[in-house]
This record gives C-alpha cells, sequence and structure tokens, in this order.
C-alpha cells in the first residue's frame, strides 16, 4: 500500500490536464507548482538545516531576470566596458538562472553563516530588498518598473523528432510536474544521505555536530547553495511562463506565501511543502469572491500565528501522529514501511 | 562643501529618530530575545495614529503624538500578554514566525483601514525653512530632532535612573537570577515591549509629517531598524543610538552622491560590511543594557 501511494499521486497529476478543461485552473495550478517548488527549497534550508531564509524571493528573482535576460539578450555600460549578450536559447536561461542564483546562495551563505540564526534571517531579508532595488534602478539592464517583456517560452528540442516550443498551458504544465519531481527526488536524496543526516545533525545540536567533525559552515553553505539554485530554477519557470517580470516580483510577500506553505504543510518534512503549497495555492482562488486581497493576507497572517500556536509541527506530521495513534496495529505496519516515509 | 554641510545637518535630524527605532528594538531583543519583525509596524501604528488624531479628527498635532505614542505603548503591551506571553521558552525562530505573523495582521489591516493611498500629514509649523549661512532645514525637521533627542534622554535615565529601568537590567544580564531576587519577570517583558514599542510610534509619529504615510513604511523601518542594530550590537542601547545617526549618515552620503535609488540599500551594506569585519556589532556587545 505504501508503494501504491505515490504510483497513485503520480498518474493523478499526471492525468489532470487530461480531464481538467478550465484553463484558468489549469493556470492557478502552474502556479501553484512553481511556488512548491520554491517552497520545497526553503525548506532545504528551513525545515532541514533550521535556517529561515526571509530573502527566498531573492533568489527566486534573479533567477528569473537571469533566466529571462540570458534569453532577451542586452547591451549595457560597465565600468566604461560596453557588454552585449545576444539572445541564447530559453532552456540555457533555466541553467544560468539556477547558476546564478546558486552562486547568490553561496555569497549570502558564506557573509551570514558565520553567525546564522537571527543574522540570517536578516541578512536575507535584506539582500532581497537590495535585489528589487537593483531590479528597480538598474533601468539599462532590467528596464526597471517598465518589466522585462516578451520573454520567449522553453522550447525542447528531441533527438530526431525536431523541436517542441512550450505555447500552451498543458504543455507548461507537465513541464513543472517534470521538474517538481525533479526536485523532489534530489531532496529527498539529499536529506537521506549522509550531507542531509549532517545537515539535520547540527539543527538538533550543533555542539554536538561540530564537536563530532561536522564542519557546521559548510554543510549550511551547501544546504544554501542547493536551495537557491533550485529557488532560482522556480524563478526562471515563472518568467518564462508568465513572459513578463517586473521588480514586484521580489516583493516580500512572495518570501510570506513561501514560509506559510512550508511551516503549514510541516518544516522538515517531504510532504509538507507539497500540502502547504496546494493549500496556500488555491486558497485565493477560494477566497476571491469573499474576501478582498487586504483580508486574505490578514487571514494567512493569522492562520501562521494559529498554526504555530496549534500546530507547531504543521499538518503533515500531525496527520502523521494521528494515523499512528488511531491504530495500534500501526506498530506492525510502521515496522515494514520506508523509515523515510513522508519525512 | 555647503552641499556636505546640509547632507549633514540631514542625517543629524533623520538620526534622532532612527535611534528611536533602534533602541526600541535593541531592548527588546536583549531582554526578550525576541527578533521583533512587527517593530516596523509598530512605527506605521504610530503615523496612523497621528493622522487619525491630527488630520482626520482635526484635533491638536502636538496631542497627536502623545496619543501616537500612548497608544504604541498599549499595542505593545497587548501583543506581548497575547503573543508573546504563551511562547515563552518556545525558541527563537518560533516566536519570529509568530511575530512575521502580527507584521503581515498589522500591515494588512492598515491597508483595509486606511486604504492604499499615501497620506500627508500636516503640521502647525511654518512652512519657511529656517536658514543658517549656507543650509537650510525645515522647522518640523528641528521639532523632530528636538522630540528624539528628548525620548532617547528619557529613555536612558528610565534605564538607568529608575527601579523599573534596575529591574530590566538585571532581566538582560540573568532572567532566572533576576526571577529569584524577586522581579517580576512577566510585568518586566511586557514593560520592556511596551517600551519598546512605544519608541517605535513614537519615531513613526515624529517621521510621519516629515514623510509620507503608507501602509508598508514599516518594511523599511524594520530594516533599517535591524541594521542600527546590529551595527550597534544586539542589545546594546549606547551602540543602538549611535547607530542610528550612522545609518542616517551613510544613507544621506549614499543618497546624495552615490545614487538617490539606492538610498535604501546603504543599510544592507552596512550589515554586510559589521558582519564581514566585526560581527558582534562596532560597539562591543555589553554585558548589561545601557
Amino acid at each position: 500500500m505504501t508503494r501504491a501511494l505515490p504510483a497513485f499521486w503520480l498518474v493523478f497529476l499526471l492525468s489532470i490536464p487530461l480531464w481538467l478543461q478550465d484553463q484558468y485552473l489549469l493556470h492557478i495550478l502552474i502556479i501553484t507548482g512553481i511556488f512548491i517548488i520554491a517552497a520545497m527549497s526553503l525548506n532545504l534550508l528551513l525545515g532541514y538545516t533550521g535556517q529561515l531564509s526571509l530573502g527566498h524571493v531573492a533568489f527566486f528573482g534573479i533567477g528569473a531576470y537571469a533566466s529571462a535576460l540570458t534569453t532577451l539578450g542586452f547591451d549595457i555600460e560597465l565600468f566604461g566596458f560596453r557588454v552585449v549578450h545576444h539572445t541564447w536559447p530559453a532552456l540555457v536561461g533555466l541553467l544560468v538562472g539556477m547558476i546564478v542564483a546558486g552562486l547568490s546562495g553561496y555569497v549570502i551563505g558564506r557573509l551570514s553563516f558565520k553567525v546564522r540564526g537571527a543574522y540570517f534571517v536578516i541578512v536575507s531579508i535584506s539582500f532581497a530588498e537590495v535585489t528589487r532595488l537593483v531590479a528597480l534602478n538598474w533601468v539599462e539592464l532590467t528596464q526597471g518598473p517598465l518589466a522585462l517583456t516578451n520573454i520567449p517560452p522553453y522550447t525542447l528540442g528531441f533527438p530526431g523528432l525536431g523541436d517542441y516550443t512550450l505555447w500552451n498551458k498543458t504543455a507548461y504544465y507537465y513541464l513543472v510536474l517534470a521538474l517538481g519531481l525533479i526536485a523532489y527526488v534530489v531532496i529527498s536524496r539529499l536529506v537521506g544521505s549522509r550531507i542531509g543526516r549532517a545537515m539535520i545533525a547540527l539543527k538538533e545540536n550543533e555542539t554536538l555536530a561540530s564537536a563530532v567533525g561536522i564542519d557546521v559552515t559548510r554543510y549550511l553553505v551547501l544546504a544554501a547553495v542547493v536551495s537557491a539554485a533550485m529557488a532560482g530554477g522556480a524563478g526562471s519557470l515563472y518568467a518564462h511562463y508568465l513572459k513578463i517580470i517586473d521588480p514586484d516580483i521580489f516583493l516580500f510577500i512572495y518570501t510570506v506565501t513561501m514560509v506559510i506553505m512550508v511551516i503549514t504543510g510541516g518544516k522538515g518534512t517531504l510532504a509538507g511543502p507539497i500540502v502547504g503549497g496546494v493549500i496556500f495555492g488555491f486558497l485565493p482562488v477560494i477566497l476571491r469572491p469573499f474576501a478582498a486581497p487586504a483580508v486574505q493576507w490578514i487571514l494567512y497572517g493569522g492562520l501562521m500565528i494559529a498554526i504555530v500556536f496549534l500546530l507547531p509541527q504543521g499538518i503533515v506530521p500531525a496527520i502523521q501522529r494521528w494515523i499512528t495513534t488511531r491504530k495500534p496495529a500501526g506498530a506492525l505496519l510502521a515496522g515494514s514501511s520506508d523509515p523515510r516515509e513522508g519525512r | 562643501m555647503d552641499q556636505f554641510l546640509q547632507h549633514l545637518l540631514n542625517a543629524v535630524m533623520l538620526g534622532g529618530t532612527y535611534a528611536l527605532l533602534g533602541i526600541g528594538l535593541t531592548l527588546i531583543f536583549g531582554i526578550m530575545h525576541v527578533v521583533n519583525f512587527a517593530h516596523g509596524e509598530l512605527y506605521a501604528f504610530g503615523a496612523y495614529t497621528v493622522y487619525l488624531v491630527a488630520a482626520a479628527l482635526g484635533l491638536n498635532f502636538f496631542l497627536a503624538l502623545i496619543v501616537a505614542v500612548i497608544a504604541g505603548a498599549l499595542l505593545g503591551s497587548l501583543i506581548e500578554i497575547a503573543l508573546l506571553r504563551p511562547m515563552r521558552g518556545a525558541d527563537i525562530d518560533t516566536v519570529m514566525l509568530v511575530m512575521i505573523g502580527a507584521w503581515i495582521v498589522m500591515q494588512n489591516t492598515e491597508l483595509l483601514v486606511w486604504g492604499g493611498v499615501a497620506k500627508a500629514i500636516v503640521t502647525p509649523f511654518p512652512e519657511t525653512p529656517l536658514v543658517i549661512g549656507p543650509v537650510s532645514i525645515s522647522w518640523v525637521r528641528v521639532f523632530v530632532l528636538a522630540a528624539a533627542l528628548l525620548l532617547i534622554a528619557g529613555s536612558y535615565l528610565l534605564i538607568h535612573r529608575t527601579k523599573l529601568g534596575k529591574a530590566m537590567r538585571a532581566t538582560f544580564q540573568d532572567a532566572d537570577t533576576a526571577a529569584l531576587m524577586g522581579v517580576n519577570i512577566k510585568g518586566i517583558f511586557t514593560a520592556t515591549f511596551a517600551i519598546g514599542s512605544a519608541l517605535a510610534a513614537a519615531a513613526g509619529a515624529l517621521l510621519g509629517p516629515v514623510f509620507l504615510v503608507t501602509p508598508t513604511m514599516g518594511d523599511l523601518a524594520s530594516l533599517k531598524a535591524f541594521a542600527i542594530v546590529i551595527l550597534g550590537g544586539l542589545g546594546n542601547i549606547t551602540g543602538a543610538t549611535i547607530g542610528g545617526f550612522i545609518l542616517a549618515f551613510v544613507e544621506e552620503i549614499g543618497a546624495g552622491y552615490i545614487s538617490s535609488g539606492y538610498r535604501d540599500a546603504m543599510g544592507f551594506l552596512i550589515i554586510i560590511v559589521v558582519l564581514l569585519f566585526k560581527p558582534t556589532g562596532l560597539f562591543a556587545r555589553a554585558e548589561r543594557v545601557g
């Protein structure tokens, strides 16, 4: 049964575009999927190393801008030199976006993980603010508030079959799903590996972890790089899907969206960001007819406080606990299942 | 040179209110170990209270300032009792999440009540600026600096000369021992948060008439307060006071000579430089508040 469940979910997710005719709902699913990838990347830092990145949207936005600029090309003057870049394929943009975001994750990690904790939170949130100011003020490169427009969609090349450009929503849905699955597998392999155990060890007891020889800063920076690159990839998906990005992509509310997704679903669990992501991806759709955006945000903020008070571990661990306490025979079942299940 | 003098003067005017923001945040962090993300919202709350009393109700401007500070203290104690008291003993990150939730709720409540359009507060001060040789300064800003300095001096007196201040300093050094000595820790925490909130509200009430009042004004105020506190060393009040003036100076010089678009990025640069070279803050971590 435990093995059938992921297969069932996969078939369900694959089948959605076949029976879902509503293009608006498909659009919501794509955006939700992109934010779930970003939330999973945040969860790697917040849930597994215990470091709260409140500037995660910076990596998301850097990925989006780097990818869009790689694809669109630019012509700027930098320190007296003229830098010209011609258009490259959108998929290269995705790669460049991830690399640039990963590099900025490295720099931020190096800078702030010497002191960690509250410092990392403040450095990351300030970093997001600065990236927003750069996107707004470096008009020559980013067009500032005029936004980067006409960002082309991805083109996939199949050997022997020719090229396929992702113009419609269905194709884009499958791309987001595929990349989401890759991100999920990467994170689950990472946290199940020696590196992941080291990260969890530092979260649980840093003094002990460093005493047994775990290089704290190195693992934290590694987590920051992977997390930032993944968020950058999600940003690239976002840019090429919407075809337009402006400096508002760096707004703090997007980071809050990711944090709420992770906290509500359950930080430090693999399924948490997905459960939280689906809830907060569709909640605006459900609430929209009744509540103005400001009212929705008041509800989200209140919900965040309520979750911390009532379900500090999040929804996924609460459900797991509920299932195990309900079935006394659960011990037998649990013994046969993969211990990593649902973590 | 004249331009530099003008920047310097502007920085001093701004620095007083920045110091208020920083002192409030550093007190809360030093004594309660709470990273208060709602700090900027209390700043915005102070500004909106002045707008409500002075502009919307048409009452006296100075009365509005006093109302804003008292309302800030009351809202602060409410937040402390409702959200922070039940969270005592929880780890710092969990409390941080609660404060982020409070931040979102407060900011969007402001947006809902007041709308997204910026509000201007008219003051009773003359429009013509005060001209001293090559530099000029508006009367409002002179008043803002005077009031801020008065409040800074008041905070020092409160912490160093009163029984409450003594209890706060004792709690800062060692909360458990202070409790054993008969200090009412719960009361001290509420008082600390109320005072910190009142100072933030005062900063907002003073700067509201200088700039415009918007629902998102608190975001940058929070970031700047964090920059000031990191600059001065977490929990260090003298550090926060000097840090406030340093940040204002760097911002003015940056906006004047580099690019005005990056004015608000200066705080971040300060954070980076401090973390690179002296992570404990420019002023070595104090063993006590003050």
